[in-house]
């Protein structure tokens, strides 16, 4: 009894989860332009969605920056690790403290001060303002991944390779990189997705005429809803599934350890 | 000393970018146009338009935090309980996977769902029932709400409820503990940590949205953050703007010392 009660209460969630995108990849599919008709199977809306440039160049912007704002922010956060790891006490707090600051900020608080703070400075918004911003919003997120990997460093390790001769840097590629890579990887991810995703920040700090695919869905969503977008929902869905089955296949364990990750840290 | 230096970029871009924006929201927040200082940006959310926002913004997120609450915590519990069998880690994926999609297109399919002439409703005549006006109602906006930041809610407490040996529960069994005494003396109070930061986490973003309100609402419900977004997008007036966004900043700063003052050892944090 109690197991069918579970087993109810999960199925019920995952229909309020998954009925909306359900519906989208169905649309999708459908010939005619009414939601409320089914006018049979059709990819036309797969081929308008392909041949519009507003859809193609958004899509092509929102993975330019989040390519650039990841490899950015996990540079520099995974350095920021190194040395927050050797600072003292206090120190150590407030810059933890302020790591802190942008993630629990609302989205629209740090857009509008990152966008005060350009227009201030006389920096016009443009691409590149964007791509500041979104670095801002992935450090934090690349810090908390690889920070508890650092902690965990066995110290006594790096000084044996630098005792049987290895160079500094040397001993650093071969005995600590390593260790620290599964962390350096999720925070890369978890950047790259939270910058794919990121509609609010965006729209306030994007220049005009630069248009990513949330804020292309934005501004379409005002003048009503194009058939081409549920097209885009399922392309989005669909890829962004196979990526997850293939970073989680090769061992079923490192599934589990894969979703864990993103359970800690999202 | 030369470690620490790597962290030189990380704090020089942390100044740049967190904090003289932040220093530039409290500036413009205080100064008129001339520069003087000025509280009236602040007070000006007493005008009634801006505090009717204000308030339902309060509203509808508080019933979102309860609703996200009663929804999350069964499904935690009973991921606990899969975990034991070693079954939860599919389980989970299946529930975070939809936070993988982007969120404009998740909002995007609940229009297509409540909308007048929408599935809902094209469901719902088939079976001979009158249609349901939901669109640009508060509801929508809640609908929207609960189904964007669900996961926030599932995941805080997930990571507090795994934590609780079987063995502790078991224990209060044993001293003859019902299941409800059980979970009120024993669960619910270790829990605490996970319930803060997930009502945080979702009461934050609920409270300042503006584009959940913008696409389900019609642009006819203002919350908060429409009012404050017009003033950044439309009238241009950033003082007026930055002073609004300091009321909301008290709200954040709250729950930040919330969180602060209940999960010591950041387990029970989301992000």
């Amino acid at each position: 009894m109690k197991k069918i009660a579970q087993f109810g209460y999960l199925a019920a969630i995952f229909i309020f989860l998954y009925a909306p995108i359900a519906a989208l990849i169905i649309l999708s599919f459908n010939e005619s332009k009414y939601m409320s008709s089914w006018g049979g199977f059709s990819l036309k809306w797969y081929e308008s969605m392909l041949n519009s440039d507003l859809i193609m160049s958004a899509l092509q912007n929102t993975l330019y920056i989040a390519i650039i704002s990841s490899v950015v922010a996990t540079i520099i956060g995974t350095a920021a690790c190194m040395g927050i790891n050797h600072m003292k006490k206090l120190p150590r707090t407030i810059v933890m403290g302020l790591t802190n600051v942008p993630m629990l900020n609302a989205d629209i608080v740090t857009g509008i001060s990152l966008m005060l703070c350009f227009l201030a400075f006389g920096i016009t918004l443009s691409m590149q303002t964007v791509i500041l911003a979104h670095i801002t919003f992935n450090i934090p997120y690349v810090i908390l991944s690889v920070m508890p990997r650092i902690k965990q460093l066995e110290p006594s390790t790096f000084e044996a390779a630098m005792d049987l001769g290895a160079s500094r840097s040397y001993a650093f590629v071969k005995v600590v990189l390593p260790d620290i890579m599964p962390g350096i990887l999720s925070g890369f991810l978890l950047a790259f997705t939270m910058s794919l995703d990121d509609f609010i920040i965006t729209h306030f700090t994007k220049g005009a005429g630069i248009n990513t695919i949330s804020t292309l869905v934005y501004a379409e969503l005002r003048k009503g809803i194009k058939p081409n977008l549920y097209a885009l929902s399922t392309v989005l869905f669909v890829s962004v599934l196979i990526l997850l089955i293939i970073m989680n296949l090769p061992k079923r364990e490192k599934k589990v350890k894969t979703v864990n990750n993103k359970e800690n840290y999202t | 000393m030369r470690k620490q230096l790597a962290a030189g970029p990380y704090l020089i871009w942390m100044i740049g970018f967190t904090v003289i924006p932040l220093i530039l929201i409290v500036y413009y927040g205080l100064t008129d146009t001339t520069g003087a200082f000025t509280l009236n940006n602040i007070m000006a959310i007493a005008e009634p338009q801006r505090m009717a926002a204000l308030i339902r913004s309060l509203q509808l997120s508080l019933i979102c935090t309860v609703i996200c609450l009663f929804l999350a915590y069964p499904l935690a519990m009973i991921l606990k309980n899969l975990s034991r069998g070693g079954k939860s880690g599919l389980m989970i994926f299946i529930f975070i996977l939809p936070m993988w999609m982007n969120f404009l297109l998740r909002t995007m399919a609940w229009q297509v769902i409540l909308s007048r002439n929408g599935l809902l409703n094209t469901f719902l005549n088939s079976i001979g029932l009158p249609s349901v006006n939901l669109i640009n109602t508060n509801a929508a906006i809640v609908f929207g709400m609960v189904y964007n930041y669900l996961p926030f809610m599932v995941l805080p407490l997930y990571n507090v409820l795994v934590k609780i040996s079987n063995d502790t529960i078991e224990a209060a069994h044993d001293l003859g503990a019902s299941w409800l005494q059980t979970f009120f003396r024993v669960i619910l109070p270790l829990s605490v940590p996970g319930i803060i930061s997930g009502i945080t986490m979702v009461f934050v973003p609920a409270l300042t949205t503006f584009v959940i309100s913008d696409i389900l609402g019609g642009g006819l419900i203002l919350l908060i953050g429409n009012v404050i977004e017009q003033e950044f997008t439309f009238t241009a007036n950033w003082h007026l703007g930055s002073g609004l966004s300091l009321i909301l900043m008290i709200f954040i700063l709250f729950s930040m010392f919330l969180i602060a003052k209940y999960d010591k050892e950041g387990n029970g944090t989301a992000f």
